[in-house]
């Protein structure tokens, strides 16, 4: 044996297994992904009283075995490659019976295991009493009633645990009877297995035959790659079972097999070792609540205001740190700009870096808020009612119950982020619906976009800004829904995932597990900020500042500052010097005309920069839906990140530094700009809403697809859906006449 | 006692699984959560438009859509 001993958990969902795992290992954990999927694997480390060490994995939850979702294959495949030491299987004690349906099947692959009965509280309160012992004898693995949350009876878990670790033995498959029909067919596929040497030495033969029956397709695919004359024999023994069953009983093997799986159990249950004091199907709390939460007329009314109370409570509590946070890079910025000369690597400080990682840790505080918010509704129960509730509509567009917080979380309530939106769609078994709800979120309006909508709308449509902003919101979710469904009709056509789901009962959630949750998911928003953005706002500054101006424009502008100093008055610049307050008139209208010369050229620095010049071509197909080439360069600043798009315009219109937080003074200059108008805004703020997602979107999208084949595909779809609906306002709206 | 089927029970409405006719993931799935032939079944509610519909059943309640619902035929008792 090892010196430190590992220690699988696994469960059902909602069975309380991210609880035990917390209570373990406390803050001793460590979150990676399993390679080449985007299932968490999380680590963490115990310690005996003894002083060895165990690690602890917390398996993905899953209600079977048999390959269904990439959650089954990740904790099948890591169960028969690792081989941990012992499989502590968590079981809610309340709902025991569809719990043992995953405890027979790790029986039948034949782990060293532990039953952990859990919220044995809770069942008592039920009225259910179990005898853990006799169960125990009944199918020969230790069983230990624990209460996760309390922490109550998992030192015995974990001695039981070392025990049966140290014991070391070797694996020891149970064999249940499948009646006649399936029992010959494992014999006879399990003794060609054996014969043929068919992938032996990672199964065992007759655990193979059991996956070739129910019609595993992940083992099939390796039995194909492995010996594809073997698999297609084997295959042939089962299509030869199948047909038979089906014909004589009407019914699959794989029917069957569970069907005798639930027998196993049912003749363990039976044995008394579970015994009802009230009516099974009792109302119990949680049913009395759903009467209320998910009832027809009020469940919809609560929702709403659920989540418009979610928004309020990120919104109102981050607004305090968010200051603090800005005031931060303000002090930060300032304090470089006077400790630093003039030139390159001051601006690329300045520019780059702290308005860079400014932009985003200065989201930090809301994403926090909001993921605490949604994980005291992920952790009660409720959204799993919303996505209940919700399931009807957005099956409509090709959809899932459960992409409604993704949605959500992406701006659906206007100021999300698409980066963690991206993220929530995990929970999406279908890959199908999965990519739909993936490529649609960055459709709604972030928390990045809503500076752009906010400058724009007070602007041009002051007098009822608010009716539009709640349009947008509306507009998004129409938009987002639409091209779910185009691409469920064309690049994503198929069938819709099976729906059965699990609504757990409410509970209260633990602080605890409501703090490990929010800082996990900052966590990872706040490393890939730090990362990618950072390296792309380098990147946009260096395209905005190179190539810099050519010697002769610097010497124009020297000149012209050169020239206003001459002609002041010496009392004048006296005043400018000696930096008395108040100035004297004179002296104010010099400092304003050097101002002035100053922004012209940054103005013209920009222009004539990399940027400047791709946002002046862009020009040739800008000009159908109306934008000039200053919101040329904005839009490929947003790109980077979407705030960028208010303080590029802000330089391009050569606001300089000193505007770049204040943006009344943009919105005067857009007002008062002859080339802008209220249809030219709008153009703008559609194709802001819904052209190519910011970098870090894309990035996710790649990563949780698993292809960056999806992350290019949502930049030109969605730049192109952009353009085109931003011409056909701009167009559309100057053909009406509104350009006034 | 009559056979109908998952779709057509009402409210509040329980009996026992008789068959589950689906193959497949879905039926893997269904068979996964406990919906197997024998088990007792009570209708909980439905979402505000009718569907999905929440069972309990082996005390948890799980949710289905009406389509998938169609394969499963419940005994009324």
């Amino acid at each position: 044996m090892s010196a430190t001993i590992t220690i699988a958990l696994a469960g059902n969902p909602n069975a309380g297994k991210t609880t035990l795992f917390n209570t373990l290992t406390g803050a001793r954990q460590h979150v990676g992904n399993y390679p080449g999927v985007t299932v968490e694997k999380k680590e963490g480390a115990y310690i005996f009283p003894t002083g060895e060490e165990a690690t602890i994995i917390d398996l993905p939850g899953t209600y079977s075995l048999t390959a269904y979702s990439v959650e089954e294959v990740v904790a099948r495949d890591y169960l028969v490659q690792e081989k941990p030491d012992v499989v502590i299987n968590i079981t809610d004690a309340s709902n025991l019976e569809r719990n043992l349906y995953l405890s027979t099947q790790f029986l039948e692959l034949g782990v060293p295991m532990i039953i952990a009965l859990n919220m044995i509280d809770v069942a008592q309160d039920r009225g259910i009493s179990l005898d853990a012992e006799k169960l125990s004898a009944l199918i020969k693995v230790p069983v230990i009633p624990i209460i996760a949350r309390s922490g109550k009876g998992t030192a015995e878990l974990m001695a039981a645990a070392l025990e049966l670790a140290r014991k070391n033995e070797p694996w020891n498959p149970l064999h249940i009877s499948y009646g006649e029909d399936v029992d010959l067919a494992l014999q006879t596929i399990g003794q060609r297995i054996t014969a043929a040497e068919f992938m032996t030495d990672k199964y065992a033969p007759r655990w193979l035959a059991l996956k070739y029956l129910e019609g595993d397709s992940q083992i099939r695919e390796k039995g194909r790659r492995d010996n594809p004359a073997v698999d297609a024999e084997l295959q042939e023994i089962v299509t030869g079972v199948s047909d038979h069953l089906h014909k004589t009983m009407e019914t699959y093997p794989e029917a069957i097999i569970a069907d005798h799986r639930y027998g196993y159990i049912k003749s363990v249950l039976r044995q008394e070792v579970i015994s009802h004091k009230f009516d099974a199907d009792r109302l119990h709390a949680s049913d009395r609540i759903d009467k209320i939460l998910t009832n027809r007329f009020l469940g919809p009314i609560i929702m709403l205001a659920v989540l418009l109370g979610l928004y309020k409570f990120t919104f109102t509590y981050s607004e305090l740190p968010v200051a603090w946070l800005e005031t931060f890079f303000g002090w930060a910025s300032d304090n470089l700009s006077t400790l630093l000369p003039d030139g390159h690597l001051k601006s690329m400080l300045i520019s780059g870096v702290i308005d860079g990682m400014g932009g985003v840790l200065g989201f930090v505080p809301l994403i926090m808020f909001m993921f605490f918010g949604i994980a005291i509704l992920e952790d009660s129960g409720y959204l799993a009612r919303v996505a209940f509730m919700m399931d009807r509509v957005f099956r409509i567009f090709g959809l899932h119950g459960s992409s409604v917080m993704a949605y959500i979380v992406s701006g659906g309530i206007a100021g999300g982020c698409a980066v963690p939106g991206v993220m929530a769609a995990r929970t999406l078994r279908s890959p199908r619906e999965r990519l739909a709800t993936l490529l649609t979120v960055s459709f709604m309006n972030c928390g990045a976009k809503l500076p752009v909508l906010a400058l724009l709308t007070a602007t041009f449509f002051s007098s009822n800004q608010a009716q539009l902003m709640f349009l947008l919101t509306l507009l998004a979710w129409a938009v987002a829904l639409t091209a779910a469904k185009f691409l469920r009709l064309t690049v994503l056509r198929g069938e819709s995932t099976p729906f059965v789901m699990e609504l757990p009962p409410y509970r209260f959630p633990t602080f605890r597990g409501l703090l490990i949750h929010t800082w996990e998911r900052t966590w990872q928003y706040i490393k890939k900020a730090g990362t990618t953005i950072l390296a792309i706002s380098i990147l946009i500054w260096a395209m905005m500042t190179f190539p810099a101006l050519p010697e002769s424009q610097e010497q124009n502008f020297a000149r012209q500052r050169q020239e206003i100093m001459t002609a002041a008055s010496p009392q004048a610049i006296e005043a400018l010097e000696s930096a008395d307050t108040p100035l004297p008139a004179e002296a104010v209208q010099i400092k304003e005309n050097l101002a002035a010369v100053d922004t012209a050229q940054a103005g013209s620095a920009l222009r004539h920069s990399l940027a400047g010049r791709i946002g002046t071509s862009m020009e040739t197909v800008s000009w159908l839906p109306g934008f000039d080439w200053r919101t040329n360069i904005a839009l490929v600043g947003g790109f980077a990140a979407k705030e960028v798009i208010v303080s590029t315009l802000g330089t391009a219109y050569s606001l300089g530094e000193a505007d770049e937080e204040d943006n009344t003074s943009l919105s005067e200059t857009l007002s008062k700009d002859p080339h802008w108008n209220p249809v030219m805004a709008l153009a703008l703020i559609v194709f802001v809403m819904f052209y190519a997602p910011c970098f870090v979107t894309v990035v996710c999208i790649s990563k949780e697809s698993g292809s960056w084949k999806w992350g290019l595909f949502s930049i030109c779809f969605n730049t192109a859906f952009a353009f085109l609906l931003a011409t056909l306002v701009y167009q559309g709206g100057r053909a009406l006449g509104f350009t006034g | 006692m009559p056979t109908i089927l998952l779709r057509e029970m009402q409210k509040d409405q329980s009996g026992t699984i008789t068959a589950v006719k689906v193959g497949g993931e879905l039926g893997r799935r269904i068979r996964d959560m406990g919906i197997v032939p024998g088990t007792r079944i009570t209708i909980m509610g439905r979402a505000p438009l009718y569907d999905p519909v929440a069972i309990r059943i082996m005390g948890g309640t799980l949710t289905l859509r009406n389509n998938e619902a169609d394969y499963i035929q419940v005994e009324i008792a």
